[in-house]
């Protein structure tokens, strides 16, 4: 079947991630469409009636039954994937706890989109960052390859016996959602063969028609504290899981990222931008520019949100004279955005040098090339003993 | 070639997205890197619409919005009395326009090429609808040479068939032949 076979095509990253769930081969898919993500669950209807995908597809009146859709069916050992928006993510909220705490290994794809409150229809990150935690794992996408890659490889984290739990691949609305690049789709084959290794594990336990089995249980006292303990030491398993995984999609694929983190330019760097998404992208060729004015600038990708890559962090960030985080979203009573709050709890490790925090790209905002140039020219400054502004609102002139 | 940057003007439904988006199957069907993606906020038939698209030998990084485009293709003409129109255009930049007439003024001091062709006309008459991007993609490959127009029809292929790919093909071939080149030094 043509979908199925090795190829390269010009796709959107909503194409990529609706490519990388068909090739996953999923049991069950939860479909209910919201912009900018309605067009994964149009490209899954359009693979499953052409007969390249062939699941079980649940369309539901709203997302928090997506959610229990695909929490039931992976409770009962299928393979199962949504995919949902801002306002639709916050809606399956307290289905998300469910699934978490039930251990259920689903992905899903958050399109990043403002949530409610002031109408948007627009880019942020605020929607992921609302559902922090709930007790999923949390990667997030800088490119129409990396969706595609990171889909595949949410699957293969997910399901690992160590790990058993859900999976949430971010990717920014518009921005990504709709940017249409070259990306190489495997064929079904190779994805096959590299999820296979999750078929050598022992079979997860799971509902079955006749037997009796526990689950969610009704969690007094202890029963709840220890399964929460277990819940946490799982997501701290996750990240080197993750860097793992990674490195052997890399051996598979010929495409890795780094894993939790990636740091580019970052070795002999004297200042640091870290930020997530597709401002990365962007941030990278601001980092080439302003290498060649003689200003040593690194850059720390963030892939893996949560669990948050403490260690790697620390190591990235330890040494620098000054840090700048950029946020796409808000710490609602905290003064800052949450990438540079969780930055700051890691001083103790990393040292007390200055650390500057730009709010940008809120609501589809543009982060521009002068943007990014004016932020690193300002983590410049802080490094040579300027005085500098802890939180800038980039485009409210601050 | 170094990087072409390309911004598209039309209104909802008009296909000015789907140009984007074809112009960069186009240019990755000649080997390069592309990025194409439109901004707009609620679907809506009518309403101004911006797209984007780069196309280059390098890899293409910056996920940001273009400012400096070195082409402008106006798919609906009434947007030509947009004033924001020809902000940032390049030195030597290009205009494609969906227009019966050739531009009376040099509206730009940047502006060095312009392409002009009954688009309109030319879809009424080969698609039976006024969906003139396919049209203008032509007159693109003709004004500028970055494009084959074999490339550009192989690329309508990733989004048409049948019928429908059949019209369109002529009617690119025929922005091809019919656009009319200004020039200004």
């Amino acid at each position: 079947m043509e979908a199925h076979k090795k190829q390269t095509k010009v796709i959107t990253g909503n194409g990529a991630a609706a490519y990388a769930a068909m090739l996953c081969r999923p049991d069950v898919v939860s479909l209910y469409p919201i912009t900018p993500q309605s067009e994964v669950i149009e490209q899954l209807e359009n693979f499953h009636a052409n007969g390249v995908l062939d699941a079980e597809m649940v369309t539901v009146e709203g997302e928090n039954s997506a959610q229990n859709v695909v929490c039931g069916a992976s409770m009962a050992g299928g393979r199962a994937f949504t995919a949902t928006s801002s306002y639709g993510l916050v809606f399956m909220y307290d289905a998300m706890f469910q699934t978490a705490g039930y251990r259920a290994p689903v992905v899903m794809v958050n399109v990043n989109r403002e949530p409610p409150g002031i109408h948007a229809v627009c880019s942020g990150q605020q929607d992921m960052i609302s559902v922090r935690d709930t007790g999923w794992i949390q990667v997030i996408a800088e490119n129409c390859q990396e969706i595609l890659d990171l889909v595949v490889m949410a699957f293969r984290l997910a399901e690992d016996h160590d790990i058993q739990l859900p999976v949430i691949v971010n990717y920014d609305g518009y921005y990504l959602s709709f940017l249409a690049e070259k990306v190489e789709i495997p064929g079904i084959d190779e994805v096959d063969k590299y999820l296979a290794v999750l078929k050598s594990q022992p079979e997860r336990m799971k509902l079955t028609p006749g037997k009796s089995l526990g689950c969610g249980s009704h969690g007094l006292g202890m029963g709840f504290v220890e399964l929460r303990h277990k819940h946490m030491a799982a997501l701290e398993r996750a990240k080197t899981k993750w860097d793992e995984i990674d490195a052997e999609f890399g051996q598979a694929f010929g495409r890795s990222y780094g894993g939790q983190i990636e740091e580019y330019r970052n070795d002999d760097a004297d200042i640091v931008l870290f930020t997530s998404g597709s401002a990365v992208g962007t941030a990278r060729a601001v980092v080439d520019a302003k290498r060649k004015e003689g200003i040593k600038v690194g850059l720390v990708k963030l892939r893996m949100f949560r669990p948050f890559p403490v260690e790697r962090l620390v190591k990235a960030l330890r040494g620098k004279k000054a840090i700048g985080v950029l946020d796409r979203s808000l710490g609602f009573g905290w003064g800052c955005g949450p990438l540079f709050m969780e930055t700051k709890a890691l001083a103790a490790e990393i040292g007390i040098v200055p650390m500057l925090n730009f709010i940008d790209g809120l609501a589809n905002m543009d982060i521009t090339i002068p943007h990014i140039e004016r932020m690193i020219d300002d983590i410049h400054h802080a490094s040579l003993g300027h005085p500098y502004k802890e939180v800038a609102w980039v485009t409210m002139g601050e | 070639m170094s990087m072409k940057e390309l911004r598209f003007h039309g209104r909802g439904g008009q296909g000015a997205v789907l140009a984007a988006k074809m112009v960069a199957s186009a240019a990755a069907i000649e080997g390069k890197c592309v990025a194409s993606f439109p901004m707009y906020g609620f679907e809506r038939r009518g309403m101004p619409v911006i797209a984007f698209t780069r196309f280059d030998d390098e890899p293409i990084r910056e996920k940001s919005q273009i400012y400096t485009p070195d082409c402008l293709m106006v798919v609906d003409p009434t947007l030509l009395k947009l004033p924001s129109l020809f902000e940032g255009l390049k030195p030597g930049g290009v205009l494609i326009l969906n227009s019966p007439h050739p531009l009376p003024t040099r509206m730009s001091e940047n502006l060095a090429l312009v392409g002009s062709v009954n688009a309109t006309q030319i879809a009424v008459e080969e698609i039976g609808r006024d969906i003139p991007n396919t049209c203008l993609i032509g007159a693109l490959a003709a004004t500028t040479g970055w494009l084959k127009l074999e490339s550009v029809i192989k690329g309508l292929g990733e989004y048409l068939d049948g019928d429908i790919l059949r019209k369109n093909i002529r009617n690119a071939e025929r922005g091809y032949k019919e656009v009319e080149v200004q020039r200004w030094k």
